[in-house]
């Protein structure tokens, strides 16, 4: 009786379902990933693409990703033809019911070749990868490289750079190296809260920034630009609003931006009741602005304020009219942010702004 | 011969309608296996549709840029609830639901080794969920604004410390899951037991079917590595309420601490998770390519290859921590290892399919969908052990796309195959084979339609894990596609659901072994009676049914 209970619904004979599975995957996975490398070089400057890297460390991630993808994408193509030819070839055919067809319960020779050659490409995969882990891992720096330290906050990036005595926020600045004249820059990383992470994605991959602990890591940009990236560790609230831009300059164009913000701040005596206000107010209990009594390091400092393209991290460029927003109610441009509105009447906020204006 | 043919399906009586508090209180008080195995699996497809509605909202948040559909609280809340319930309260119940159900009618047994243990271990899953979901509405308990947790799946110290995260919504997260663990815990003691004890006449280790020997090898990897787990929620309850500091980094504590503590879990887990979708795709496509399972002993050793090397790869989900560049060469080898075992079994399948007659019923289909959409997990897998890769991939969108394809594109494959093949036999009804396949492709266009673009906004260097993101840096397509694609999902779990209802009320009748299949379930009665077997079973080989029904040719001549 138990041989003559039924044998389900009849088995679909047309081999056609199986084939589209294959050929659907196989496209659509060949489909979005070449337009995607191929597109890479169109999409705009502000795309950090992993493999359009302009830094040394950079450079080797991504010559070793390209390796891998391409032992991994043969892989692919090896193994999925197989299934597919398996799943076309060897169908259930009408007039096939009731047979079945010889069972093969394995094969020592086959099963030792896919395990030894698995085992083979994992090593040669393997020694590559060490390679470049040793190649960016422990490299020594040059010593007249830049030393930048960086702070992690919730939610925005402080920099500081100790030979130079500047402090900056969420816009970092190195100078571009050349094969001829290495300038790289070497980035020590903590974090005033929680872990956060540093990637900039066309200079380095990330290293995370982890309260009590240091981690360095460095870029070597050799061509000359703006390169955005951001937090890639969740921190809380505004993870997605901790954006970094790199500003790499040519040589002399770093010097000088290095003496503009070794200057102290200016003093217009046009916006006097602006700075009165500004002093007199919460505000100098978080933010700095060089040589005054605001001495606040719980927000970015202020000094050069007006030489940053962006505000709240990146949440904004920085205009008159986002300052003047941001100040109004941070928490409107950027919802759950530490900083607090300070309740100024209109005409305050006014002077306010006009004062921060200046901070060029 | 065996007494295979003394249980034979019995002429049922008609059932009796009972009164539905009658009926609930006997799935209440049930210590059945067969039983709480549905419930596990009915309440992780629960869990599943909430958890799948918390991804909805958030795929439609990431349409646009700079959208503000929801503010990034809420959308905190959303991811955090979304891989939790994922894990914890669909993956583990559906796996632990199937091994409840099968293990025992595989093995010839009559139930788990103990029943009452059984019914613990659900209970506390249960509840545990519902605690950790009571969150939406009592997270801020006395002060009236309700707040799931928002700290990630993984929780990341110190971002659970009392300085970063206030209120009580990581406590929600941390009791909720220790006391599902706890009851995990128990289940697997429950199967390693049964296991190890319980066996038919004649069921050696080695004729034990595969599904049996891999959630042995998941029991015990859950028995290892949920204490851990367990071990550093309770020392994070210790930072948040008794002054201690462990994580807490402001006191000298350690962030990375927590993190190995996690991963020691959260890898092995990995593993829990998908070895279950290994075992019922090693039991599906040997039947629907009639054929016997190519090479047994190097399935099993690859099962427990797995087992012991995934122990051993916890860090590379910490590439970027900062570890020096020996522990960094270390685990990248480990990493590459485990794709050897893993290559071993898929290249197994395809020897099991290679030379069959293929049917290509529903739950084949979920196996051949799974097989490539795993291959393509397990490819990106290695690139993500390649470390330096890695400190560029990690935490971007590229690693969402590389565990999606893991867990859905392989283990919730595996489950809709698992589904599609048992259903007959825990109903005794037929799901529809058209609605299936409408079912299959509708769930395989949107599955890879959501998740395939993830690879490119990642490599194009989106973080996972934001609320939203800036025009202009041309991750717009991507997440646009990504986001069509959930459409194609609902509608396949819609018909998915629909197709269960259907064919509950007017099913086909299954009988007893629909699609002539060869392991013991299939020789009792659709649905098994309470005892399962009406004689214990005996078995001479691997495949007990097929050495019936070929006497001429029985399978125990071969092992």
């Amino acid at each position: 009786m138990l041989l003559s209970v039924l044998i389900g619904p009849p088995a679909r004979k047309r081999w056609y379902p199986s084939a589209i599975v294959g050929l659907t995957f196989v496209l659509s996975v060949a489909g979005l990933v070449v337009p995607a490398f191929t597109a890479a070089a169109a999409v705009p400057i502000q795309t950090p693409n992993i493999f359009e890297p302009v830094s040394t460390p950079a450079y080797a991630v991504a010559e070793l990703s390209w390796l891998v993808l391409a032992i991994t994408g043969a892989i692919f193509v090896v193994v999925g033809s197989l299934l597919v030819y398996s799943i076309v070839r060897f169908r259930a055919r009408p007039g096939d019911e009731g047979r079945e067809p010889p069972q093969v319960y394995g094969s020592n020779q086959v099963e030792t070749a896919w395990t030894v050659v698995p085992l083979l490409i994992v090593f040669v995969l393997f020694l590559a990868t060490t390679r470049t882990i040793i190649t960016v891992q422990n490299a020594e720096p040059p010593p007249d490289a830049l030393k930048i330290t960086v702070v992690g906050h919730q939610w925005w990036w402080e920099f500081h750079y100790p030979e130079l005595g500047i402090i900056t926020a969420n816009e970092l600045h190195t100078p571009v190296s050349d094969r001829g004249n290495r300038r790289p820059t070497v980035l020590t990383l903590h974090s005033d809260d929680v872990v956060h992470s540093f990637w900039v994605p066309r200079l380095a991959g990330k290293t995370d920034v982890i309260p009590n602990r240091d981690n360095h890591m460095w870029i070597e940009p050799m061509e000359p630009g703006t390169y955005v990236g951001q937090c890639a560790e969740f921190c809380g609230t505004q993870h997605a609003y901790m954006l970094l831009r790199v500003v790499v300059h040519p040589r002399g164009e770093f010097d000088r931006w290095v003496a503009e913000q070794r200057k102290p701040p200016v003093m217009d005596p046009r916006v006097q009741a602006g700075r009165d206000l500004f002093y007199s107010t919460a505000c100098i209990n978080c933010h700095r602005v060089g040589g005054t009594v605001a001495t606040g390091t719980f927000g970015p400092d202020l000094t050069h304020l007006m030489s940053r393209e962006t505000i709240g991290a990146g949440v904004a460029a920085n205009t008159p009219k986002n300052l003047r927003a941001w100040i109004e109610d941070p928490d409107h441009l950027k919802p759950g942010v530490n900083m607090p509105a300070m309740k100024l009447t209109e005409d305050e906020v006014d002077k306010v702004v006009t004062y921060l204006l200046t901070l060029k | 011969m065996t007494v295979l043919d003394q249980t034979m399906a019995q002429p049922r009586p008609a059932e009796a309608r009972l009164p539905l508090l009658l009926v609930l209180h006997e799935w209440v008080t049930t210590v059945d296996h067969k039983r709480l195995g549905i419930m596990y699996i009915c309440s992780g497809i629960v869990f599943f549709v909430i958890a799948g509605l918390e991804a909805t909202i958030m795929r439609w948040q990431l349409f646009f840029p700079n959208n503000d559909a929801i503010s990034p609280q809420v959308f905190n809340r959303l991811f955090t609830m979304h891989g939790t319930t994922m894990v914890f309260l669909v993956g583990m119940p559906i796996i632990i639901g199937m091994a409840n159900y099968l293990v025992p009618l595989m093995i010839g047994a009559r139930d788990l080794a103990f029943p009452r243990l059984n019914a613990f271990g659900f209970w506390l899953f249960l509840f545990g969920g519902l605690l950790l979901y009571f969150s939406f509405l009592g997270g801020d308990g006395l002060y009236g604004a309700g707040t799931a947790p928002d700290v990630g799946w993984f929780a990341y110290s110190p971002l659970t410390g009392r300085a970063f995260s206030r209120g009580n919504s990581t406590d929600y997260w941390i009791l909720g899951l220790l006391v599902g663990g706890i009851g995990s815990i128990a289940t697997a003691a429950n199967i390693v037991t049964t296991v190890v004890c319980m066996r038919c006449k004649g069921m050696t280790l080695g004729k034990m079917p595969l599904f049996v020997w891999m959630l042995t090898v998941v029991s015990v990897l859950i028995l290892l590595v949920m204490p851990p787990l367990t071990a550093a929620q309770v020392m994070l309850l210790f930072d948040r309420f008794l002054g201690a500091k462990f994580f807490d980094t402001q006191a000298g504590g350690s962030a990375v601490l927590w993190q190995h503590f996690f991963w020691i879990f959260g890898h092995p887990e990995v593993y829990v998770l998908m070895l279950p979708g290994f075992a019922a795709a090693s039991e599906i496509i040997p039947v629907f390519s009639r054929k016997v399972i190519f090479g047994y002993p190097m399935m099993v050793a690859a099962t427990i290859a797995i087992g012991f090397i995934g122990m051993g790869v916890w860090a590379h989900h910490m590439f970027t921590v900062g570890m020096s560049a020996m522990s960094n060469t270390f685990f990248t080898a480990a990493t590459m290892l485990i794709a050897v075992p893993t290559g071993i079994k898929i290249f197994n399948w395809l020897g099991t399919m290679w030379g069959g007659r293929i049917r290509f019923a529903t739950p084949m289909l979920f196996c051949i969908g799974f097989l490539l959409q795993f291959l393509v997990a397990g490819l990106t897998g290695i690139m993500l052990a390649v470390s330096p890769f890695d400190w560029q991939l990690s935490d971007s969108y590229f690693v969402v796309a590389h565990f999606h394809y893991v867990l859905i594109g392989g283990l919730l494959f595996t489950i809709f195959a698992t589904i599609y093949y048992w259903f007959p036999k825990v109903t005794g009804r037929m799901l529809s084979e058209r609605v299936g396949k409408w079912h299959f492709w509708l769930f395989a266009i949107g599955f890879n339609l959501t998740f395939a673009p993830m690879h490119i906004s990642g490599i194009l260097g989106m973080p996972r894990r934001i609320y939203t993101y800036e025009a202009g840096r041309g991750w717009e397509l991507w997440n646009q596609l990504s986001s069509i694609g959930v459409i194609f999902q609902i509608a396949a779990v819609l018909i998915f659901v629909w197709n269960i209802i259907s064919a509950l009320r007017h099913g086909e009748p299954a009988g007893d072994d629909p699609w002539d299949a060869w392991t013991l379930e299939w020789s009792t009665t659709s649905p098994p009676p309470e005892y399962n077997f009406e004689t214990p079973p005996v078995v001479r080989s691997r495949r007990p049914l097929w050495d019936l029904k070929h006497p001429e040719d029985p399978d125990w001549r071969h092992e």
